[in-house]
């Protein structure tokens, strides 16, 4: 066992583990973050998207060692201004709005492939929104309302 | 869920040398594979493993003399980003586009890919096309094996247990020309059905240095040397294109599985090398 320091959501994290358990466990089990979800387990269906270091990754297929001294943003974190304000990001606020959740298992990781495309400065496009979230499978919505309520925030406002 | 066999983490190649020296252990860079495989579902455990994430000597795309070099722990994300790579080799490019989605382009690596060695790995027919040349070294040293050489068998590749891949060099031949086309059953997030790479020069004869690479269709990557036989020295015409088609779907002799049948494979080849052949033809 050895001790993994990251920051998690701006906090700092330390993590006694083995270094190959996955982000996708420390995050859930040991750190109490259960809003990052696991689906497969094995890197197709993306439903435990995070950022790592500002990239989305499947953290089911990170081991924790390749996280020490970087920076890991889950769920619970998408906006750090917006959870300070008592309030939700804004991309949580559209896909509210826009119905984009249905039964919630892909919502926390479709979230975070959004706010990686926004943060790359990703625009309404559908095609461009629609490869963003290629890595995130959706089997209740037919995924429409996920791309408008990203399309909205990714539209300048007038 | 992975098992959590003991892992060291080097900061310098010299230290993972010695970690592979000492006994087998089982290298990890993106992981996009490697944690899918030591489950214990597919095989046994590794019993140690070997972090390749902190040794920056892995990283970089660079243009020297012999061609373009990418580091093993290039991501399919830096290939795609790559003002280098967009310039001499959009094929690695548009395959890089290909493998996933996002968040496995953003782990997965070149140097994985062909560690790996899937007959189904999406760069392979690419490195293969482009003759490139793969270094890997070790303990006793550093050497260079042609990815023609490196796929030895089913998963089996020309790399010693104690040698690591360390570059990939794409040669860049003035005027060579390089397809790329994958076959899966969606855009994202599929592994292949059939995908390709082509090459050649273009002469005042008609076309030279062809290749013809494929995965998918074989249990290595493989090239098809008596359909690139039919488009040496030939023109794109839509006669060799038929020739071509019909050549390579005897040549080769793809396996029915999960993902595909031989006989499908067999026809979308044949009409994907003659898809290609008739865009180089412009008709």
């Amino acid at each position: 066992m050895t001790a993994w320091r990251f920051l998690v959501n701006g906090a700092p994290a330390e993590v006694e583990a083995s270094g190959m358990r996955r982000l996708l466990d420390v995050l859930r089990e040991d750190l109490g973050l259960t809003g990052t979800k696991e689906g497969c387990g094995e890197g197709e269906c993306g439903a435990c998207s995070v950022l790592l270091d500002g990239q989305v990754v499947d953290s089911c297929l990170v081991p924790i060692c390749q996280v020490e001294g970087r920076i890991v943003r889950t769920v619970e974190g998408l906006s750090l201004a917006a959870r300070e304000r008592g309030s939700l990001d804004a991309l949580q606020e559209a896909f509210l709005e826009h119905g984009a959740a249905q039964c919630g298992i892909c919502t926390p990781g479709m979230l975070m492939a959004a706010r990686a495309y926004l943060d790359a400065g990703g625009g309404p496009d559908d095609a461009a929104i629609r490869e963003a979230i290629a890595g995130n499978l959706c089997r209740c919505t037919g995924y429409t309302k996920i791309v408008d309520a990203i399309a909205a925030v990714a539209t300048p406002a007038e | 869920m992975p098992a959590e066999p003991p892992i060291d983490v080097p900061r310098h190649l010299f230290e993972a040398y010695e970690r592979l020296a000492a006994g087998p252990t089982r290298p990890i860079a993106g992981g996009t594979d490697v944690m899918v495989q030591i489950t214990g579902e597919l095989g046994p455990i590794p019993e140690r493993m070997l972090d390749l994430s902190r040794i920056d000597a892995l990283r970089g795309i660079s243009l020297e003399s012999d061609g373009l070099v990418l580091g093993a722990r290039t991501t399919y994300t830096e290939i795609r980003r790559s003002a280098l790579c967009r310039e001499h080799l959009p094929a690695l490019v548009e395959a890089a586009a290909t493998i996933g989605a996002a968040q496995i382009q953003n782990r997965g690596t070149i140097g994985g890919n062909i560690a790996n060695a899937s007959p189904a790995g999406d760069t392979l027919p690419i490195l293969l096309a482009a003759d490139a040349v793969i270094l890997v070294g070790g303990q006793r040293g550093e050497r260079q094996i042609k990815a023609l050489d490196f796929f030895v068998a089913y998963r089996k590749t020309a790399l010693a247990p104690d040698e690591l891949i360390l570059q990939v060099k794409v040669p860049l031949p003035r005027g060579r020309q390089l397809r790329f086309r994958k076959v899966g059953t969606r855009r994202a997030q599929a592994i292949s059905k059939v995908v390709m790479a082509l090459a050649w020069q273009e002469g005042p004869k008609g076309w030279s240095d062809v290749r013809v690479a494929l995965g998918s269709v074989a249990a290595t990557p493989i090239r098809a040397p008596k359909t690139e036989a039919v488009l040496e020295g030939a023109r794109p015409t839509p006669e060799v294109a038929d020739r071509a088609a019909e050549t390579l779907a005897a040549e080769i002799h793809p396996i029915d599985d999960v993902r595909s049948t031989a006989e499908y494979r067999r026809t979308v080849a044949a009409r994907v090398l003659h898809r290609l052949v008739r865009d180089a033809g412009g008709w």
